[in-house]
């Protein structure tokens, strides 16, 4: 499933072409390889106002050994070259006039970005904002970065990190995440931390070492992936999918040295089920059996609502949504199943967002997702615990391979970064989100669309 | 002789199995060879308890049908599988009695402390079966390679003749009777007086019971899908008398044959694995232990000569092993006796219960008595699921086994499996 387009593009020839009849131009997006740099490049630091996070930043960088150099000037110079990330510290902002200080040292710098690039904006919440000016100068950002997101190229992506007070100490994984391979396809995204007490630093290479993850859907496509990255980071996948998924379930668990746990995630008894098989085969690791849930099984059933019969509706919403409420619930109410710093993330949809026609039942169900991990949040919170969601775009599978070619280009194209997502894109996020150190994303929906047209 | 005293070892335990879907012969597995299935069904084991790159103390399985290519058959498919390459393993083949042979030898080389874990299974198509130049042809191909001049190789070609192309067939019959399995259980029906009814209600038990336990779920952590099958490919959910009543006998000849397709097993294909291991190594692995292996008894009869049954050699068996254990055929939670035929189930049962029989065959006081059929293969058995001979004994072992883990600890199951050439195995299992 290569994408011929955007290897045309990228050609000798296909860059003439493209250039020449203003054709979309996608980039090879830099992906997250073990062993590789955090970057492939330098990264340039800029205030807008008195900040409070240069100094995290910086020992970020220097931890990955990135170096930052100066920034570039109005007129272009630049003392390291060009750089692959440029990070924007705007936590000092009073009124939206100290945002000609992001626009001075954002423009010259945006100018000469490396392909893959990475731009990232931190600020403060709205919300906790002092007056109506500091409101609105931080909110702000949120239309700054959707459009610097909509004007980078060549697989360069810009997203915005609200940090409240108190949450700096958080900033580390998802500073990490944003700037890596890792985030190829999140773009134009806006996620708030939360202050939490985070474990002492993890190994990057093995942040999932030791941990227990189940994922649902395992047998194939993104589910597949999810294990496949989890175990790459270190993880011990239960790799569950229905029962008559099991011969492909059993080469993924087989592939990753995990395991096959064939169930039907509908089933009354299925959260019972799966608590009583992690008590019987993964307690004895100290407190908690489980660490990680990754909430990935779904279903489509599509039909216009009018057509729609209640066997669509109901199918839908057990597997998609019902079934990641009961399993979540079975596991906070049993006794020492789920680690107290354990991670949940709930699989939603594009389609959740922005709807989709001929899907009531799938987005419906793929919006209540996002509900629910908003809702669960603060309980979550108490034990240390995440709960968060990721909403894939248009991710390119076995599924949309089926599609006609014309609406699978098309439906491609229709982001940022001109080109569909991969399966892995989505597990990347799902394992960022998974690892000790993002204690302090919670609640949130973090979007894996290239920063799609759809629903932004 | 069985000895009568048992020495004092440890029990080895039963964590768990796979099994393949079985197939109806010439459907869904017909490209499948007994090593393609066999691996398949090993990696299926391997994913669920997480052995990727284990060694375990040996794999023992067997077919009853092979290639000749098929002569290290466990070790080839071990090689294939996701077991570390160093695992030992070895065939067996006792008929319809390999995969509870192989679970014994396991068990017993576990209970010796000579293996900590190991893995019994069986396989068998009769789709990919191992058909054979004839005889006569296999005679002149073989003097035509050891033919020096030319002159030798044409008169071995000589002997050469059309009738020589029709290859042999291996045949679901016995070599010494000429007679087909279905044929000597009818035989048996006759002697023991089974009725027609009685057979097709032990049928539709067997589907019902299957489907009803496929629907709880009973088997997601039994059976691993395989070639687009999930389930059972001779299940019929929808079984009844009155459906079996309209099927012509098949075995035994006139007025009182019985014998149908429907309350016969089908040849089928499939295979099965249990994992073995000592609770030591159990626990070290963070597995569970569903059930111990108690006991196992062999026993064979001289059907040839002697006037008994095919498919009698379990009755002989089992007070054998009864007497050694100190228990009663009463004292069991679940009985599981193979359904090569329905007919012999009931023979099995009937002789089990008659005073006669008892006292002059098997030389017992009294009657073992009568198992209380609510117990009786209450999961389904061959008749329902098919029968791929050499697969059939770890289905029922890792069945039986996790119905004892279910219902508790302390509760016993009963096995009892049939086999060509007049021979039986029986065992013990409990949890």
């Amino acid at each position: 499933m290569s994408d011929w387009y955007r290897d045309f593009a990228n050609s000798g020839f296909g860059t003439t072409i493209t250039k020449q009849l203003g054709l979309p131009r996608p980039g090879v997006l830099r992906r997250y390889e073990p062993g590789g740099p955090l970057l492939p490049g330098t990264a340039v630091i800029g205030s807008a106002g008195e900040g409070r996070l240069r100094d995290t930043v910086s020992a970020v960088l220097k931890d990955a050994g990135v170096t930052v150099q100066s920034p570039v000037t109005a007129d272009g110079a630049s003392d390291g070259g060009k750089p692959a990330a440029v990070i924007l510290d705007a936590t000092g902002l009073s009124t939206p006039g100290d945002l000609t200080a992001a626009h001075d040292f954002l423009a010259p710098a945006l100018k000469r970005l490396r392909p893959s690039g990475r731009v990232i904006l931190l600020a403060d919440p709205p919300s906790d904002a002092a007056s109506p000016a500091q409101a609105a100068a931080r909110q702000a950002l949120d239309g700054l970065v959707r459009s610097i997101g909509k004007e980078l190229r060549e697989g360069s992506t810009a997203n915005l990190l609200y940090v409240p007070a108190g949450a700096e100490g958080a900033l580390a994984s998802p500073l990490r995440f944003f700037l890596s391979g890792r985030s190829a396809y999140v773009d134009g995204q806006v996620v708030t931390l939360s202050a939490a007490t985070l474990p002492a630093a993890e190994d990057d290479e093995k942040p999932l070492a030791g941990k227990v993850a189940v994922v649902t859907g395992a047998a194939r496509g993104i589910g597949a992936a999810i294990a496949k990255v989890m175990a790459r980071d270190g993880a011990h996948v239960v790799a569950v999918d229905v029962p008559a998924s099991g011969q492909s379930l059993a080469e993924v668990a087989n592939e990753i040295g995990g395991t096959a746990f064939q169930l039907d995630i509908t089933a009354d008894d299925a959260p019972q089920r799966l608590v009583e098989h992690l008590r019987e085969r993964h307690s004895g690791g100290g407190q908690g059996c489980v660490d990680i849930v990754v909430h990935n099984a779904g279903i489509t059933r599509d039909k216009l609502l009018v057509n729609m019969d209640a066997a669509r509706w109901n199918s839908v919403m057990a597997v998609n949504l019902q079934a990641q409420l009961d399993i979540t619930q079975a596991l906070l109410d049993a006794d020492g199943v789920l680690n107290d710093d354990a991670r949940i993330v709930c699989v939603s949809s594009q389609s959740g967002i922005a709807g989709n026609r001929g899907q009531t039942n799938y987005a419906a169900s793929k919006a209540g997702v996002i509900g629910m991990v908003r809702a669960w949040a603060p309980v979550f919170a108490e034990r240390r615990a995440t709960i968060n969601a990721v909403a894939p775009g248009f991710i390119v599978t076995e599924m949309t391979a089926k599609m006609p070619l014309g609406t699978r280009e098309v439906g491609s194209r229709l982001n940022s970064l001109q080109q569909g997502g991969l399966p892995v894109d989505v597990a990347e996020t799902i394992a960022w989100l998974s690892q000790p150190g993002s204690g302090g994303v919670n609640g949130q929906t973090v979007r894996v669309c290239g920063q799609s047209l759809l629903g932004a | 002789m069985a000895s009568n005293t048992k020495p004092t070892t440890r029990k080895a335990a039963i964590v768990g199995g796979n099994r393949i879907p079985f197939a109806r012969s010439n459907s869904k597995y017909a490209q499948a060879s007994n090593q393609d299935m066999l691996t398949a069904t090993l990696d299926g084991l391997v994913a669920r308890f997480g052995l990727q790159g284990k060694v375990l103390g040996e794999v023992v399985a067997g077919a009853v049908l092979k290639h000749s290519r098929d002569f290290n058959l466990t070790r080839e498919s071990v090689l294939g599988s996701k077991l570390s390459a160093t695992t030992p393993a070895y065939d067996v083949q006792q008929a319809c009695g390999t995969g509870l042979e192989a679970a014994i030898l396991v068990a017993n080389k576990i209970a010796l402390g000579q293996i900590e874990s190991g893995i019994a299974g069986g396989v068998d198509t009769t789709s990919d079966a191992p058909l054979a130049v004839n005889d006569d042809l296999r005679r002149v191909l073989i003097s035509l390679n050891n033919a020096k001049t030319m002159q030798d190789r044409l008169r071995a070609l000589g002997g050469f003749r059309p009738g020589m192309l029709a290859p042999e067939i291996p045949r679901n019959a016995e070599p010494r009777t000429g007679l087909a399995m279905g044929d000597h259980a009818a035989i048996t029906a006759k002697e023991w007086e089974i009725g027609r009814e009685e057979q097709d209600e032990l049928t539709v038990r067997s589907h019902h019971n299957l489907a009803a336990a496929y629907d709880r779920g009973f088997f997601d952590d039994l059976l691993t899908p395989y070639l687009g099958l999930s389930r059972d490919q001779n299940l019929r959910p929808d079984s009844s008398i009155e459906k079996l009543a309209k099927l012509n006998p098949v075995f035994g000849k006139g007025e009182g044959a019985t014998m149908t397709a429907g309350n016969s097993t089908p040849l089928s294909d499939g295979a099965s694995a249990v994992l073995l291991a000592s609770d030591e190594w159990a626990e070290a692995q963070g597995l569970p232990v569903l059930a111990h292996f108690v006991d196992g008894q062999t026993a064979a009869v001289d059907y040839v000569h002697g006037g008994e049954g095919l498919l009698m050699a379990p009755v002989y068996a089992m007070p054998v092993m009864l007497a050694r254990n100190g228990l009663t055929l009463q004292d069991f939670d679940f009985y599981e006796i193979h359904e090569a035929f329905a007919s012999t189930v009931l023979a099995t049962m009937k002789a089990w219960e008659d005073p006669a029989f008892c006292k002059e065959k098997l030389g017992l006081d009294a009657p073992l008595g009568s198992i209380d059929r609510s117990k009786l293969n209450v999961n389904g058995s061959s008749l329902a699921a098919g029968h791929p001979f050499a697969a059939t004994g770890g289905r029922i072992v890792a069945s039986l086994a996790k119905m004892l883990h279910e219902a508790g600890p302390g509760k016993r199951g009963l096995i009892s499996i049939c086999a060509a050439g007049g021979q039986g195995v029986v065992a013990i299992l409990e949890s």
